[in-house]
């Protein structure tokens, strides 16, 4: 049994612990309302973007696409994989190594791999597993579209180059709180949108010409992709911190109050001890 | 008479929405270009430059580090890569980008580092861009 001091120390040190906790909880639930918003203020670009590629593919008709655009037979392909630089994020980025792996397993043996990585805890995981061949752990986790150019544009350059003929994406997508999905997306070949022949709108004027526009819109198109993957999983980060915190709190108190109980119990029984020595001496005087 | 609608979104956020516009003046790649009420459908490539709306005798000046322009129905649309006001840009970091953005390229050239090329070149336009708004602005 342990003495009530040992007791005392161990409360001061688990209360201690909890308040740690609990200030990263109230972190992190601020700075997740901020990364929500993040992902909402992109959507509007998204969705023009998305229009005006639409318009363009129309136009430039499915024979005269940019290179960028051509398909071409996959033999190498690229993963980017996106993690965060800071851990007590629950099992996030744990998932989402897992998925990488079985991703990468998933491949067919035919197909090279290479792997780029953002975040650190992905470099830690996956550096013993595959060679790596780039690691961005500077990104901040309120990144901006000037954060991730350098990520973008060794893909896009690395595709247009012919290093890999694919690259996917596998990222944290935000459901909600408690819920944060590992997804994975192809961001080249490019998947376009839908386009209807039937919704042919008025003509366009083009400046300079349909194929060059969209050769030149298509790198941005990227990089809105990652961007908004990085703030999903900044919106992730956050939460499941979050949500481990909160966890952690709950359970530094359930131990505050067992180790309480514990001193409570051995302070009374000494007590009660001492009270029984001096009562049984003060008999022992008045008995003689 | 019919008027424009100007919305400029960045990747970041909505930068601007404005109604009643009577004049839209855009760095096209193709040189500059001025947008009246009535527009043909049009879909552009901006280079950076200084993007400048009109309603009457009033106007407005934002800087844009390059993307695209569309018209269409009396809206235009410009996806910039980035913007700001003009009220919002501050000279001297301006000037100290534009200085950064030389050196940097200066130090890329002699390594023949390509990347920072790139990114230097980039970072020099995004600066030039600025000042030359934050100059346009001042002389209305």
């Amino acid at each position: 049994m342990a003495s009530p001091l040992e007791l005392r120390r161990r409360i001061r040190s688990v209360d201690n612990t909890r308040q740690i906790t609990r200030a990263m909880q109230l972190v992190a639930a601020s700075r997740m309302r901020r990364a929500q918003e993040a992902v909402q203020a992109a959507r509007p670009y998204a969705t023009h973007i998305s229009g005006m590629i639409e318009r363009l593919v129309l136009a430039t008709g499915n024979d005269r696409l940019p290179p960028i655009l051509q398909p071409r037979p996959i033999e190498r392909t690229a993963f980017l994989v996106l993690t965060t630089n800071r851990g007590l994020a629950g099992p996030l980025n744990t998932n989402i190594v897992r998925t990488t792996v079985n991703e990468i397993e998933a491949t067919s043996d035919a197909i090279e791999i290479s792997v780029v990585v953002v975040g650190k805890k992905g470099h830690l995981a996956l550096r013993g597993l595959y060679t790596l061949s780039a690691v961005f752990t500077d990104i901040s986790d309120q990144p901006t579209v000037n954060d991730i150019a350098p990520v973008t544009q060794l893909l896009v350059d690395g595709y247009e180059r012919g290093d890999f003929d694919e690259v996917r994406m596998i990222y944290p997508e935000f459901v909600n709180i408690l819920t944060q999905q590992p997804r994975v997306v192809r961001l080249f070949p490019v998947v376009l949108p839908e386009v209807q022949q039937e919704a042919r709108e008025a003509d366009i004027i083009f400046e300079p010409d349909p194929a060059s526009v969209l050769e030149a819109l298509i790198p941005r198109f990227v990089e809105m992709t990652v961007y908004r993957a990085m703030l999903e999983l900044a919106a992730s980060e956050q939460s499941a911190r979050m949500v481990a915190m909160r966890a952690a709190t709950e359970n530094a108190t359930e131990l505050i109050e067992g180790l309480r109980l514990a001193y409570n119990k051995l302070r009374q029984a000494r007590i009660t001890s001492e009270i029984i020595d001096i009562a049984s001496g003060a008999n022992a005087l008045a008995d003689a | 008479m019919a008027e424009l609608t100007l919305t400029v979104v960045s990747p970041e956020r909505e930068v601007l929405r404005e109604e009643g516009v009577t004049l839209v003046l855009a760095p096209s790649v193709d040189g500059q270009l001025g947008i009246l009420p009535r527009h043909a459908p049009l879909i552009t490539q901006l280079e950076p430059g200084t993007l400048e709306l009109r309603r009457g005798a009033e106007s407005q000046h934002f800087s844009i580090t390059g993307g695209f322009l569309e018209v269409m129905n009396n809206t235009v649309t410009v996806l910039a890569d980035a913007s700001e006001d003009a009220a919002e840009i501050s000279r001297e970091r301006a000037e100290a980008a534009r200085e950064a953005a030389v050196r940097d390229l200066e130090e890329a050239r002699r390594t023949h580092d390509d990347m920072m090329t790139t990114q230097a070149r980039l970072a020099l336009l995004r600066a030039l861009a600025r000042l030359r708004t934050v100059e346009r602005a001042r002389r209305g």
